[in-house]
């Protein structure tokens, strides 16, 4: 379909294709392992975070906790929040956003285009201080809602009504599927669906190993696993450092033409050890991955260009996925 | 030849400031035995009295989470190399923790 009524109504739907210069070479004779990616950058505002945001508005809508001329608060570093602005302002709503300072300034002037208005929270002050910040904002305004997506189940619920099934209809013949691991909510919603539905599937995630500085002197005892997280429903657990992630986000548009930001990079570089795994055991796999995101928005980093090596430099300290 | 293990800046302390220290033995757990016979303290930072891993730390085997190879009973071998991080949500790190917090007021 073509045609439709609102923006906000040609959310999902997007292109599942081939890479076939990406793909594993496999012995003469040895059955297929073929990688499939995704297109999520053809959503609306041009992230997966459309599906999310669309769901989590529209469930909070129908429930009675947003109301017409609410104020919308959201902690985020970038793509939900650009989402969130877009259905606001189409739904009528205000959005805040509360954000880390180190993300990349096109992120913010989007969110700004869209309407949303963002508060910073500091990079240098690490969780303690992002915690004061978030907490004195709320105590400030007790009526502000806010949707968190790390435990809001309508961001999984999104993936598994519209993400998985889309994914089973292009391609019946699926063996794994690999996404990016943030709120969980891809892999959570995608991965129930499929599992259902694909025996043996392997759900396979990717998560960003940032540089040190990001992680800093975080202490152990207060860290965080987002509230959808349910690890029973992943095969296999991927950690993908930035100099990976670089290279196989620029292989990405050398090889196939894909211009994809650095989280489909990281995400390619988990699809391409288990399709290897694949070719090494000699079986089939058809192996589907998500592009998260249009490298648009980090062509200000300057790890487009340049040597690995200057490209991790420059993202060292940023939230690149 | 060993294993060697990547810390994060948070648990240098115990390793006299070194971010790659070298341990060994045939599963992770053996091997974090053997790491706080020489840094002592580090175990109880990475496993819980109960004798499980520590909810808030993740641990990677050549970049894979432990935790779907078996977890403390995951095989290691010379020449691996194995990450220590703290758990964060990607993408937003200690935002996420204000996000829980503030999505418990």
């Amino acid at each position: 379909m073509a045609r439709y009524e609102s923006l906000l109504d040609a959310c999902g739907g997007t292109p599942l294709v081939g890479l076939p210069r990406l793909s594993p070479v496999v012995p003469e004779g040895a059955p297929p392992v073929r990688l499939w990616a995704k297109l999520e950058d053809r959503n609306p505002t041009g992230s997966i975070k459309d599906r999310a945001a669309l769901f989590m508005v529209r469930e909070a809508e129908e429930s009675g906790h947003l109301r017409p001329g609410d104020t919308i608060l959201e902690p985020t570093s970038g793509n939900t929040g650009i989402a969130l602005a877009m259905v606001a302002k189409l739904r009528g709503y205000r959005l805040v956003c509360v954000m880390p300072e180190n993300v990349s300034t096109e992120r913010t002037q989007m969110l700004r285009m869209y309407g949303a208005e963002i508060i910073f929270s500091p990079a240098a002050g690490g969780s303690n201080q992002a915690v004061a910040t978030a907490k004195q904002i709320a105590a400030e305004h007790p009526d502000w809602k806010m949707l968190f997506q790390y435990g809001n189940t309508a961001n999984a619920r999104a993936h598994y009504e519209t993400t998985g099934p889309e994914l089973l209809h292009d391609l019946p013949t699926i063996t794994h599927f690999v996404a990016g691991l943030g709120t969980t909510g891809t892999l959570m919603g995608t991965g129930r669906f499929l599992r259902e539905k694909v025996d043996g599937i392997q759900i396979v995630a990717a998560e960003p190993r940032y540089g040190e500085l990001v992680y800093g002197l975080r202490n152990i005892d207060e860290g965080y696993v987002p509230e959808l997280y349910d690890a029973s429903v992943l095969t296999r657990r991927f950690s993908v450092g930035t100099r990976d992630a670089v290279l196989r986000t620029r292989q990405l548009v050398e090889v196939e033409g894909l211009f994809a930001g650095f989280s489909s990079g990281a995400i390619l570089h988990a699809a391409l050890a288990v399709a290897h795994e694949a070719v090494k055991a000699g079986k089939r796999a058809d192996v589907a991955f998500v592009i998260c995101d249009g490298g648009w928005k980090y062509l200000s980093t300057g790890a487009y260009g340049g040597t690995l090596n200057d490209a991790e430099e420059a993202l060292e300290g940023q939230l690149w996925a | 030849m060993a294993i060697e293990v990547r810390v994060p800046t948070i648990l240098r302390s115990y390793t006299g400031g070194a971010k790659i220290v070298e341990g060994a033995g045939d599963t992770l757990a053996e091997l974090i035995d053997d790491l706080d016979a020489k840094f002592n303290g580090l175990k109880g930072r990475l496993i819980t009295p109960e004798g499980g891993l520590h909810r808030f730390v993740n641990i990677y085997v050549n970049d894979e989470d432990v935790r779907f190879l078996g977890a403390l009973d995951a095989k290691v071998k010379d020449g691996d190399s194995i990450t220590v991080l703290p758990a964060v949500a990607g993408g937003a790190l200690g935002f996420a923790a204000a996000a829980a917090l503030l999505g418990g007021l």
